[in-house]
């Protein structure tokens, strides 16, 4: 019972939520980069949230099933085809032993998360199945998928009846668009900004330069300036952070973000709001919008109200497992 | 402990930092690894980690399971949380550090830079890797990779800045030295550091449960295996 990669994708790895608790030993989180997305596709399939998802960029793999499962595919929209008939993203589907799944071509949006049920039998390495690249390290050997890679699947029964013709609700699937306007907290350096420096941060649109990975995405637009600010000892970074780089352009650090960092951090990407960024790519645009803490927290706290609500209607549990 | 200086503020909706000040120095860093020890034997409802850094350290939280278990914003509860933390702690409440002992390796293959390191401080390499092996380095904290740990300080008779142009691949185990710092590369990766030597032993053992032999506050010292 396995998924066989008959032709790799360009960047398709395993990944869950990430690897949290070991930041303090240099481990970063890695983890999926539209985590909403990844949570989707897993609760419609039956899985629980925090299980092993394979997150697929364009031009995607081509994968033969070897088992009878059902599916579920979210977050960008590669167009896919499981033996020539089109899959809807956010919809479950059944594929059966020898069936195969391709990606025609993208229509928007840059991760694609795909499910299956009974989940991935991935080693979780230091309680997480998500792949360190950096570090070689985690999900399937450490690596992107290659030719012949045969991922197991945890014993299912079969095409389960219940789970097929699910749907998930519109009201949870994040407000994706090529042009978003992200929320940010301010960070500590903020202050630093004079007022013409904090409408550069806020009033302009940034574009995601080439250069933009797993790690970070790298803005370009006009300079800022960050005033009378000492040099930083390196502290802490998190997933959304926004530093300033020494030419005045920014960088937001992402899912493979290294755990610390020493560059003016200027904003950080609310929770809610990352999936939005985590689906662009080179050439897209993005705009920043300063809220407090306190919002992003309800924001974040309602969301979860109707992910519980998804949660029960779907597994039955209101608590994820971890 | 001394909180006059203290600050704390978030970074981002599910993380806040306690700076204790902003500088490489033992005091502050003792505070900071003071300050995340103390979760790990006190953890609240939805913390998830403590990290702790040069002079500060972060706690990561799951800010939907504290605002269930203290009814209201996750932000200030944690904020509470963290003075009354910083209040209780005595800066000799840092535990027992341990002593390390790494055996180093300098031959040619594992010690590229250390003639430039020589020659920019007119020294002979010997007496650089006397130098460097002579003191005690404390590890303040661990970051940039799994496993890579930043010490200090670095004897100013050898300090090297950075190479200006970084290496696309260090071997991992290579001791490299930037500044007053040293740290070793616990995985291979690229990096800008000056190799001296490298390590005779793994520092970072995926396999493990505890897979980096250091942790922060650690003393390290090195031992020339040659």
């Amino acid at each position: 019972m396995s998924l066989l990669i008959k032709k790799p994708g360009i960047l398709t790895t395993v990944q869950d939520l990430g690897r949290y608790g070991y930041q303090r030993f240099g481990v970063n989180p890695s983890g999926a980069m539209d985590r909403t997305a990844a949570r989707l596709v897993n609760l419609l399939v039956g899985n629980d949230e925090t299980g092993a998802v394979l997150e697929m960029h364009f031009p995607a793999d081509v994968v033969e099933f070897e088992a009878d499962v059902v599916c579920a595919i979210g977050g960008a929209d590669l167009t896919a085809e499981i033996d020539g008939r089109p899959i809807e993203n956010w919809h479950t589907f059944a594929a059966h032993s020898g069936s195969t799944l391709r990606f025609k071509g993208r229509v928007w949006g840059s991760r694609a998360y795909l499910a299956v049920s009974g989940g991935l039998d991935i080693r979780p390495w230091l309680a997480s199945t998500s792949t360190n690249l950096a570090a070689g390290i985690g999900g399937f050997e450490g690596r992107r998928l290659q030719a012949g890679d045969r991922l197991a699947i945890n014993c299912t029964t079969g095409i389960d009846s219940k789970l097929l013709h699910r749907a998930v609700s519109p009201s949870l699937i994040p407000y994706y668009r090529p042009f978003p306007t992200v929320r940010v907290i301010a960070g500590n350096e903020y202050a630093c900004l004079n007022a013409e420096n904090r409408e550069l941060l806020e009033k302009q649109d940034f574009v995601i330069s080439n250069n933009s990975n797993r790690m970070g995405f790298r803005l370009s637009g006009a300079p800022i300036k960050c005033e009378s600010l000492a040099e930083l000892v390196s502290s802490a970074v998190t997933f959304g952070t926004i530093q300033l780089l020494p030419d005045g352009q920014l960088i937001v650090l992402m899912a493979d973000h290294q755990t610390t960092g020493g560059y003016p951090r200027l904003a950080h990407v609310i929770s809610r709001d990352l999936p939005l960024l985590a689906q662009l790519g080179a050439s897209d645009k993005v705009a920043f919008h300063v809220v407090d803490v306190k919002h992003a927290e309800e924001l974040t706290a309602e969301f979860e109200q109707e992910m519980r609500f998804l949660r029960i209607a779907a597994l039955g549990v209101e608590t994820r497992s971890k | 402990m001394i909180n006059d200086e203290v600050r704390i503020y978030p970074i981002g909706d599910t993380a806040l930092t306690v700076e204790f000040g902003n500088a490489i120095s033992l005091d502050l860093n003792q505070k900071a690894i003071a300050f995340a020890d103390y979760f790990l034997d006190h953890p609240f409802p939805g913390f998830i980690e403590a990290i702790p850094a040069y002079a500060s350290a972060t706690i990561i939280y799951d800010p939907v399971v504290v605002r269930r278990a203290m009814q209201g914003n996750a932000f200030s509860s944690v904020t509470s949380i963290a003075k009354d933390a910083v209040e209780s702690l005595a800066i000799d409440s840092e535990r027992p550090t341990r002593l390390i002992e790494i055996p180093m390796l300098s031959n040619d293959e594992c010690a590229p830079d250390l003639p430039y390191v020589a020659e920019l401080h007119d020294l002979s390499e010997k007496d650089v890797l006397r130098i460097f092996t002579e003191r005690e380095y404390r590890v303040y904290m661990l970051g940039f990779l799994p496993g890579f740990s930043y010490m200090g300080d670095i004897d100013d008779r050898i300090a090297t800045p950075r190479r200006e142009t970084p290496r696309t691949e260090v071997p991992s185990g290579s001791i490299g030295i930037a500044g007053r710092q040293t740290g070793i590369y616990s995985i291979s990766s690229p990096g800008g550091w000056n190799l001296i030597g490298r390590a005779a032993c793994e520092t970072f053992t995926p396999k493990a449960d505890a897979p980096s032999l250091l942790r922060p506050g650690d003393r390290v010292r090195f031992v020339l295996a040659e």
